[in-house]
Formats: C-alpha cells, sequence, structure tokens
C-alpha cells in the first residue's frame, strides 16, 4: 500500500472570494422574498426576531449557493458565464468551498431553530438539501426538467419567512410558492435560449439544448400562461389590495405579451428573450413589492383608524 | 584542518531556516483578512445570541413546534 502526499498550496482566497461563493445577487432575491414572507404574516414580529430569521435565511441560501458552486467547479469552468467564479478560477480550492458552505447550511439552520422555531429551520434546512442534493447533483446533469423541478427551492423563502412569523403554514405563502414556482421556467428558460452554446459546451441538458429553441419558447409561452393568473390570484382571493391587481394585471400582460414575442422570434435572434429574461426580474420583484406596500399601507390605515 | 574547522563553526553559525511553509506577502494579507472576517463573524454571533436572549427573556428556550 502506498501513501502519496500532495502539497497543498496556502490559500490566497480574499473576503471577497468568499462572498463571491455566497451568490450575493441570487441571495438579495431570496432575502427579499422572504422579507415580503415575514411581514405580510398575520400577527406580530419583534424585529430582533425577523432580523435574525432573515439573516438566517440569507446565510442559508448563501451556504447553497456555495454548495453547488463546489459541485459544479467542472462545468462552471467550461461556460463563459461562470468561468470566472473563485473556484474554477483557482482562487478558492474546492475543499474550501465545501467546508465553507456545509459549516453555513448547518450553522444557519441550528441558529435559526434556536432563536426563531423549528420548523422555519426544517423549511431552511430541506431547502438547501433540495437544491444542493436535489437539483444540482441530481437533476441538472440529467432532465431538462432540471429548472422546473429545481425551482421549488427558489420557492420556499417566502414560505420560510412566513413560517418564521407564525410558526405554521397557510394559503397566502403556498400562493407565494406557485408564483416563483411558475415564475421560474419562463426566467431561466429565456436566459438558456442565448446561452445555447455555453449550456451545451458544458453538457447541460437544457431544454433548448435538448429539445431546440422552437419547443422552448413554446413553453415559455405555457408556463407564462400559467403564472399570470397566479400573480394575479392574491387579490382575485382577497389577500391582497386593489392596487396590487391593477400592477399583478398590468405587468402578467406584459409578460405574456413578451412571451409571445419570444415564441415569434426568428432563429438566431434574442433581443425578445432578453427583454423577457430582464423584464421577469422586475416582474417578480413588483409583485412582492406590491403585496409588501398593500401590507403596509393596510396596516397604516387600520393604525389610523385606530 | 584549521579551515575546515572554520567551514564548520561557519555552518554552524547560520540561521537554521524556520521549518513549515513560508507564507508569501499576498498569502498574509489574504489570511490576515479572512481571519478578521470570521472574527467579526463569531462576534456578531455573540451579539445576536446575546439580544436574543434579552428580547425572549425566559422564554428563550421555549421553541414551539
Amino acid at each position: 500500500m502506498s501513501l502519496t502526499l500532495t502539497r497543498v498550496e496556502p490559500s490566497i482566497a480574499g473576503v471577497g472570494d468568499y462572498i463571491e461563493l455566497l451568490k450575493p445577487r441570487v441571495m438579495s432575491l431570496v432575502v427579499f422574498t422572504a422579507f415580503v414572507g415575514l411581514l405580510i404574516a398575520p400577527g406580530q414580529v419583534h424585529p430582533m426576531v425577523g432580523f435574525t430569521a432573515l439573516l438566517c435565511i440569507a446565510v442559508g441560501a448563501g451556504a447553497a449557493g456555495a454548495l453547488n458552486m463546489w459541485y459544479d467547479a467542472d462545468i462552471d469552468a467550461r461556460m463563459t458565464r461562470t468561468a470566472a467564479r473563485p473556484i474554477p478560477a483557482g482562487r478558492v480550492a474546492p475543499g474550501e468551498a465545501l467546508a465553507f458552505g456545509v459549516m453555513l447550511a448547518v450553522g444557519s439552520v441550528v441558529v435559526l431553530g434556536l432563536l426563531v422555531n423549528v420548523i422555519a429551520a426544517a423549511l431552511l434546512a430541506v431547502t438547501i438539501a433540495f437544491y444542493v442534493g436535489v437539483y444540482t447533483m441530481w437533476l441538472k446533469r440529467r432532465t431538462p426538467q432540471n429548472i422546473v423541478i429545481g425551482g421549488a427551492a427558489g420557492a420556499l423563502p417566502p414560505v420560510i419567512g412566513w413560517v418564521a412569523a407564525t410558526g405554521s403554514l397557510a394559503v397566502e405563502p403556498v400562493l407565494l410558492f406557485a408564483i416563483i414556482f411558475f415564475w421560474t421556467p419562463p426566467h431561466f428558460w429565456a436566459l438558456s435560449l442565448y446561452r445555447t452554446e455555453d449550456y451545451t459546451r458544458a453538457g447541460i441538458p437544457m431544454l433548448p439544448v435538448v429539445a431546440g429553441a422552437r419547443e422552448t419558447r413554446r413553453q415559455i409561452v405555457l408556463y407564462t400562461l400559467l403564472l399570470a393568473p397566479l400573480g394575479v390570484a392574491p387579490w382575485l382571493l382577497g389577500y391582497a389590495g386593489l392596487s396590487y391587481g391593477v400592477v399583478a394585471l398590468a405587468t402578467g400582460a406584459v409578460m405574456i405579451a413578451l412571451a409571445l414575442r419570444v415564441r415569434a422570434e426568428e432563429e438566431g435572434t434574442h433581443t425578445a428573450s432578453k427583454q423577457l429574461f430582464g423584464f421577469s426580474i422586475l416582474y417578480l420583484f413588483l409583485l412582492f413589492a406590491m403585496l409588501l406596500g398593500d401590507h403596509l399601507a393596510g396596516g397604516l390605515l387600520a393604525h389610523g383608524a385606530a | 584542518m584549521t579551515m575546515m574547522n572554520g567551514v564548520v563553526s561557519g555552518a554552524m553559525n547560520e540561521p537554521k531556516p524556520e521549518p513549515g511553509i513560508k507564507l508569501t506577502e499576498q498569502q498574509q494579507r489574504a489570511r490576515r483578512a479572512r481571519s478578521v472576517a470570521i472574527a467579526v463573524s463569531l462576534g456578531v454571533l455573540v451579539v445576536l445570541f446575546y439580544i436574543m436572549t434579552l428580547v425572549k427573556g425566559p422564554g428563550v428556550l421555549v421553541r414551539p413546534l
């Protein structure tokens, strides 16, 4: 039996590299949707409890991002969009990223369980496990439905926020989950339409790579037709006011119009895909911002009447 | 013999190289920045637990399922 020792070079990773492992842009959307879930939940939440819940959700999301970058370092190196990430660029060793991710994942779940409540902590653990285990390790390299099923992980933060505030589930956070779940496919498929070469080079079976651009455009339209009514549902079911309903109707109509433009777009041109990708981020932000604004306005009116 | 002795005594007077890996200036800077970040994070965690203990009072150990 021989023992091979490999010399490990001392790390040159800076703090910024570790922050990059947390995927701060994804984290900001996660924190925002969780914040909305937390604030629109019934009852009063102490600001420190709310802050702790959001901090744990943010760190948990970051941990999932770091573990995703650890596992996907080989395909990240083959894609122009991701080649400069800390691991493929050689600034952070894979083992360091793994240890960092595991430590943050365990830490965020434990702290959320100790300081907020156990159900929220369990949901955060499920979210991290789903993103890393189900999406990254299992689905991403195997099926074009990767982002459809994997989208559940990205849709859970508002539910965790709600549960952190109330300790229980209800219809409203499930509705928020559904909105993000059905928003994910048109959002990522619009991106993948103009990044098809990247995904092909990396061997990731995204829908345009496996089924072609035409089928992807068709499915973008189908999912957007499901998404737009779901966006209006909080108003129709009486969970949000008229201002939310008007914005949801208008922006939902724009989403459908852009999806139809994507479908009508000629092969090789990606103007409409880029527009849909950009607008989809604004759409989700506006829906959640309006829910928040509607709730805060309702609270102020009730306070004024009392 | 004297020369040989001189060589021997000269080699004995030379400072021994420090054992282990010698970090470059960049590696030292990076390690210091990481250490400071870890210290700040741990400090934030301690303060967070302290404040949450004050906020929750005796109920800090009551964690509803």
